[in-house]
């Protein structure tokens, strides 16, 4: 039996070869794959489902009736129960908590399963495996909350005020604001994406980081602006279409501009996924003591 | 002379695994310590019991573990370069885990894939490798439903999969019915017969004699010996051979030896027709036996060493029973 070889982009540098790119493709590719079919078909993907559910289930049983109170009877304060039914569920606890559970558990997951070692003895560069498992989570997140997101605004909307909501959404703003909320939404998975994979590599039980984190973002509206700075909601609450009053306690900051809070987030989305790499290619596997 | 001397070196430094002065602690515990070793082509086993290091060796040798000292390479590759590394090596770990829900099929293949190989040259090779395995009619069947015995051998299947040079088996026979073992201990004769080094650990002694051309012999993260078995039982001239004489006149031959200084033991066999001689001069005793045979008087039908093999390597060398290893 020979030592067999793959593919890899033939070097047309003489003395210093060119970095594989084709073939970190079709690992990223195959990592991808295999990470993907896990989030949405694995045994943890149950948690998930219910947690993508939680927020549409009362809007459906909602549905028929017009709740009590009086902002459900007039629809200029529909883009208001959206912007708080999205910014203190939806953002803050569902995609918060299925960022958490779908992250962490890309390596951590592996750990408790003793799997992880089929990918540390693959010829696969560590930092490769991180950007192919960071994605299929990415992707996941993306897919489950913006449905998540898009499908509770049409509920708030559309059963109560069939004609008006449909003038909002084709002639009026509204398909905006939906299309920046499901941004939004896209920026979350990728911000507490990143954070969540690297606790899930340094830290045993990431249960409690999470929580200190949860207790954080929802302190934030309480925060001197330097400290507001530090933490995700800040960014994504600068880019909500409806600002939402954070209470007469409420420390007021300049919402920071969109073309400083999306490159921001992206950064430190970048600068994290360097750190968890750096830890994947120093990390040994050692279940016992997991 | 030098020259040829340093690139002699070079050659043989890319063909071998070496550790040169490894050690590796865990927090204050030692799983190996001082550890320098050159492996050759063929099939290595190392032995030693619970604890020994067996693993700790393996698991640095693949780079699943860093040495707190010392280095180690593979074929000249440093272990914390996993892309050249892994092209080249395959590891059977001893853990009986997979990715849920996949078969066995999607299993060798999708880590194919994540090796960067083209889709149909990993259905090729997954074919190959369950072939090898006569796992071919249970490829499509989930792992999870899989016996103890098919799941070593998808296991085994996925580390040669790739075709490695290098194959490091931690207890490869654990779980496998008698006919299998048979099987996969010829697979892997064949693969060594093919230039492949094979790096076994084990605890069942009269295989990993039977399959072995040399021996590593681990107790409390230190090597104790190794070679050839037969060659690391030449090492220890201090100890006693046990030989076992089988003849017609057993007592008589007792009598006719036991005034020999080497001779530190002569006891008659169960069934009356043989005599153990326990000699610390093998040669000065064979010398002795020819002379028998040479004046007639007892008729020598055959002589065998009893102790020569690697059970009592073993159990000189650590002090324990090796089949408890």
């Amino acid at each position: 039996m020979s030592s067999s070889t793959v593919d890899i982009t033939p070097s047309k540098n003489i003395g210093k070869a060119p970095l594989p790119w084709s073939l970190w493709f079709r690992q990223i590719r195959a990592i991808f794959r295999l990470e993907t079919e896990k989030n949405f078909l694995g045994r943890r993907s149950i948690l998930l489902y219910l947690l993508a559910l939680l927020p549409i289930i009362p809007l459906v049983l909602l549905a028929p009736f017009t709740p009590p109170g009086r902002e459900w009877h007039d629809f200029t304060q529909y883009n208001m129960i959206f912007a708080v039914f999205y910014g203190g569920f939806i953002l803050r606890t569902v995609v918060f908590f299925g960022c958490a559970w779908i992250f962490m558990n890309l390596f951590r997951g592996d750990i408790v399963d003793r799997s992880l070692h089929f990918y540390f003895l693959s010829p696969v560069r560590r930092q490769v495996l991180v950007i192919g498992k960071y994605f299929s989570g990415l992707v996941t997140a993306i897919i489950l909350f913006t449905a998540t997101t898009v499908i509770c605004m049409l509920l708030i909307y559309l059963p109560h005020f069939p004609s008006e909501s449909s003038r909002f959404f084709f002639d009026g703003p509204g398909m905006g604001q939906l299309l920046t909320y499901a941004s939004v939404t896209i920026l979350a998975c990728i911000g507490y994406g990143a954070f969540f994979l690297v606790v899930g590599l340094f830290v045993r039980n990431p249960i409690v980081p999470a929580i200190v984190l949860y207790v954080w973002e929802w302190l934030n509206f309480l925060m001197p602006p330097l400290l507001k700075k530090i933490s995700v909601i800040h960014y994504l609450n600068s880019l909500v279409p409806v600002p939402v009053s954070e209470g007469p306690f409420a420390v007021v900051a300049e919402p920071t501009p969109a073309w400083i809070a999306v490159p921001s987030l992206i950064i430190v989305t970048a600068l994290v996924l360097i750190l968890a790499s750096y830890r994947i290619r120093h990390m040994e596997i050692r279940y016992g003591n997991e | 002379m030098e020259e040829a001397n340093v690139k002699s070196e070079i050659r043989n430094s890319s063909s071998e695994i070496v550790f040169d002065n490894v050690s590796k602690f865990y927090g204050e515990i030692l799983g190996v310590n001082r550890v320098s070793l050159q492996i050759a082509p063929g099939i290595t086993s190392l032995v030693g019991p619970n604890g020994a290091g067996k693993s700790t060796l393996m698991n640095l040798m693949t780079g699943l573990l860093r040495p707190s000292r010392g280095t180690i390479k593979v074929l000249g590759i440093p272990t914390d370069q996993p892309e050249p590394l892994f092209r080249k090596l395959g590891y059977c770990t001893q853990f009986d885990s997979f990715p849920r829900g996949v078969t066995g099929k999607e299993f060798i293949k999708s880590f194919l894939l994540v090796h960067g190989f083209d889709r149909k040259k990993a259905d090729e090779l997954t074919l190959t490798a369950l072939e090898r395995v006569s796992l071919v009619d249970a490829a499509n069947r989930k792992v999870a439903a899989y016996s103890k015995g098919m799941r070593q051998r998808i296991r085994l299947a996925q580390a040669i999969a790739h075709q490695p040079a290098v194959l490091i088996l931690d207890e490869p026979l654990n779980g496998l019915d008698p006919m299998v073992r048979a099987e996969t201990i010829a697979l892997f004769r064949k693969l060594a017969a093919e230039g492949l080094h094979l790096i076994i650990s084990s605890h069942i002694l009269h295989e990993v004699d039977m399959m072995s051309d040399r021996v590593i012999l681990l107790n409390n993260g230190y090597v104790v010996a190794e070679g050839k078995v037969h060659g690391v039982r030449d090492e220890m001239e201090d100890r006693a051979l046990q030989i076992l004489i089988r003849c017609d006149k057993p007592a008589r031959l007792a009598a006719r030896v036991f005034d020999k200084d080497h001779v530190v033991e002569a006891r008659l066999h169960d069934d009356k027709l043989g005599l153990f001689v326990r000699t610390r001069d093998a040669d000065g005793f064979y010398l002795l036996l020819n002379q028998v045979v040479a004046e007639g008087e007892i008729n020598i039908e055959s002589v065998a060493p009893v102790d020569d093999d690697l059970s009592a390597v073993y159990q000189y060398l650590i002090g324990s029973e090796g089949n408890s290893a």
